[in-house]
């Protein structure tokens, strides 16, 4: 799950890690106001979770999704063209992404860019914090071409941060005197932003340092442990629907786990490595596979019925193949499901089913008794074999 | 022997009154499995099914049952706190079902389990089969959720990731007639007790097992790690897959752990790393029994 760079700042704010002054928001006037009680120069940047805003367009002609400036006026009017507008960048893909949002912030005069980061690393089952003083550029580029550069400090998960790794850091980086200070403080309150809020990375790209010796974080990302959003309501509300895939939003009210790809074979499968094999033994056999679509081990019918109205809602998708090896799953709810779905939805292409596992017979059986048409598969070779020939017919 | 557990081994089962842990608690004990106990905090002095007695802990139950593994079905908030009690309490294996455990909860109870002679397989993992003599494999130990009836006693020995694709190693070797020694399934999140590494050895020193498969998924270097040791010192044939050759970088392909992040973890890097080391990699799914076989 992804956030916004304004949500980040909040958070920040709420954890008392120090960033430049500034507000989001939601209408052009309230921008210039933002943009009034600020001093100086501000600037101002379009609110979408793709990268390259800076140097996107609008699909209204307009240039830049951050601009800079000293007039408060100005500010007001860049955010009139940027709220309610289409940003196209490298990432967004040629339809681009609705700009809801504008963060208007301080502009910060900059003495030197550092990197500064925790993430848990599977390694060693501990958070680690990296740490360099070339920031403001890709950190993986660092790491390839100078990684004597890279400071990693891996933390006790039980013992947690301590002063003396907190000293190491920060000397490491060329820290003295209040620089140090601040810059501890700054580390602490980011490493319990990271537990309190169960991150599996926050990244500060720049951190900086100001010539009246700030110590601010310039710019972040977060990424979320999907499994703790149980816990923490106040992150999932952070969710912003409008910047993911459609299909994905439906697919996950529904629990199930579906990402969209390119190709035109849809498949249903249980079991998350049994769905990522079922991709690659389409592709093996001449085909693309439309999505990931892992249903889990516990699905209901109405899961199933759910997750071909999703597939189905690709316009790209030719045919389907469902490949299904129970072992927590019962093939006669899979069986059930195809049928209570292709009773709800007209199906028009072809359908390719495997089935194997707990309750096999029977779910063979429900899907024979229903006279729905479809294309019986033995084994996945056969299964996949299938529906790539089946989409050609 | 096969490995870790055999048809006399008891097993207790933490989560026993859940949906899913009644239901797979009673599937394994129609497979045969010595399930002597079974832990429902406030449930203590109930009986499953008429024949497994229930108790509030699990301290209590394994002195009065002599339990010596213990099977998780706890919801993913609680089993954190689960498999610590299995460990306080002393229990030699762990198996922890449960999926969707948060990452902080598993990176404690590790730290947690430094130093104790327990052993941890999961957690989000299928579970464990050494399979028995008797009609469609029963009189074995079953641990988990896996279908009973697709295992035959044999000799190949099967560790995976991923819970399906187990079950597709395990039915193509039965059909091939060569039949499992056991099959472990050591779970999909990036944070879990037991590697690939850790059983190849405990395979590699089973006299009953005379081959292996190996099956890994994109992320993480574990299955590199794997088969560099094996290339030094196992000396069983091993045959491989690695699923998620057509994943997308930057995307979570349903396991915490199945990701390609900053160019590492791809299928074919791993694929790589596997036949440099002597492995030989199935192309598809459905040639894991057959890759194995043709190197027999």
């Amino acid at each position: 799950m992804n956030i916004h760079e304004y949500q980040a700042k909040q958070l920040f704010e709420q954890f008392s890690v120090p960033s430049p002054n500034g507000h989001v928001a939601e209408t052009a006037e309230r921008a210039q106001q933002i943009a009034e009680e600020l001093s100086g120069q501000v600037v101002i940047k379009a609110q979408i979770h793709a990268g390259g805003r800076g140097k996107g367009n609008f699909k209204n002609g307009f240039e830049g999704g951050v601009h800079l400036s000293e007039s408060a006026e100005e500010i007001g009017t860049i955010a009139s063209q940027m709220i309610g507008q289409v940003l196209v960048t490298h990432q967004t893909g040629d339809s681009g992404k609705v700009v809801n949002k504008v963060m208007v912030a301080q502009a910060v005069d900059i003495s030197k860019e550092y990197y500064l980061a925790i993430l848990m690393d599977r390694e060693n089952c501990a958070p680690v914090i990296v740490a360099s003083t070339e920031g403001g550029v890709n950190i993986e580029e660092v790491a390839e071409k100078t990684p004597e550069k890279i400071i990693r400090e891996t933390i006790h998960p039980l013992a947690g941060l301590q002063p003396y790794e907190i000293r190491k850091i920060s000397s490491n980086l060329g820290f003295a005197g209040d620089t140090a200070k601040q810059f501890g403080k700054l580390l602490k309150s980011l490493y319990k932003l990271f537990l309190s809020c169960d991150c599996s990375l926050v990244e500060i790209n720049p951190l900086v340092t100001t010539p009246d010796n700030q110590v601010l974080a310039l710019d972040a990302k977060f990424g979320f442990d999907d499994n703790a959003l149980y816990r923490q309501p106040e992150i999932e509300a952070l969710r912003d629907p409008s910047e993911e895939d459609p299909r994905e939003v439906a697919a996950s009210e529904f629990g199930l786990n579906y990402i969209g790809l390119d190709g035109n074979i849809a498949c249903l499968v249980n079991g998350a490595g049994l769905a990522m094999a079922t991709m690659d033994i389409i592709k093996h056999f001449g085909g693309e596979p439309a999505n990931f679509l892992d249903v889990g081990g516990g699905a209901t019918e109405e899961q199933v019925t759910n997750a071909f109205k999703i597939i189905l809602g690709d316009p790209n998708v030719k045919g389907i193949l469902v490949n299904i090896f129970g072992g927590i799953m019962d093939c006669d709810v899979i069986a059930n499901g195809i049928v209570g779905a292709c009773k709800q939805v007209d199906l028009s292409i072809p359908l390719v089913v495997r089935l194997e596992g707990n309750n096999v017979e029977a779910g063979k059986q429900t899907l024979a008794n229903s006279g729905v048409n479809l294309i019986a598969a033995d084994d996945l070779s056969d299964a996949a074999e299938k529906a790539v020939q089946a989409i050609k017919l | 022997m096969s490995i870790l557990v055999q048809p006399d081994t008891k097993v207790l089962i933490q989560g026993i009154t859940g949906g899913f842990g009644a239901t797979h608690s009673q599937l394994s004990l129609e497979y045969g499995t010595q399930i002597v106990a079974g832990v429902t905090p406030g449930k203590g002095g109930q009986v499953f099914e008429s024949k497994v007695p229930i108790f509030d802990t699990v301290d209590e139950a394994m002195n009065e049952t002599g339990a010596k593994v213990s099977a998780i079905f706890v919801p993913p908030a609680f089993a954190g706190d689960a498999i610590m009690e299995s460990v306080d309490a002393g229990m030699d294996l762990i198996v922890a079902i449960t999926e969707g455990i948060p990452v902080a909860d598993m990176m404690r109870v590790r730290s947690m389990m430094e130093g104790s002679h327990s052993r941890l397989i999961g957690p989000n993992c299928p579970g464990i089969v050494t399979p028995g003599d008797g009609p469609e494999s029963s009189g074995g130990c079953r641990i988990g959720i896996a279908p009973g009836y697709i295992h035959k006693k044999g000799s190949v020995g099967v560790v995976s990731r991923s819970g399906t694709l187990t079950y597709e190693a395990v039915w193509q070797t039965t059909l091939l007639g060569l039949g499992q020694s056991t099959c472990v399934g050591i779970g999909g999140d990036p944070i879990n007790g037991t590697s690939h590494l850790d059983i190849l050895k405990l395979f590699n020193d089973d006299p009953e097992t005379d081959s292996i498969i190996m099956i890994g998924e994109i992320g993480g270097s574990a299955e590199e790690e794997a088969a560099a040791w094996a290339k030094e010192n196992c000396n069983k044939p091993i045959a491989a897959f690695i699923a998620g050759a057509t994943a997308p970088p930057g995307r979570r392909m349903g396991h915490a752990g199945a990701i390609i992040s900053g160019g590492k973890g791809t299928a074919s890097a791993k694929k790589e790393a596997l036949r440099e080391a002597g492995i030989a990699v199935a192309e598809t799914p459905s040639e894991m029994g057959s890759t194995l076989a043709n190197i027999l």
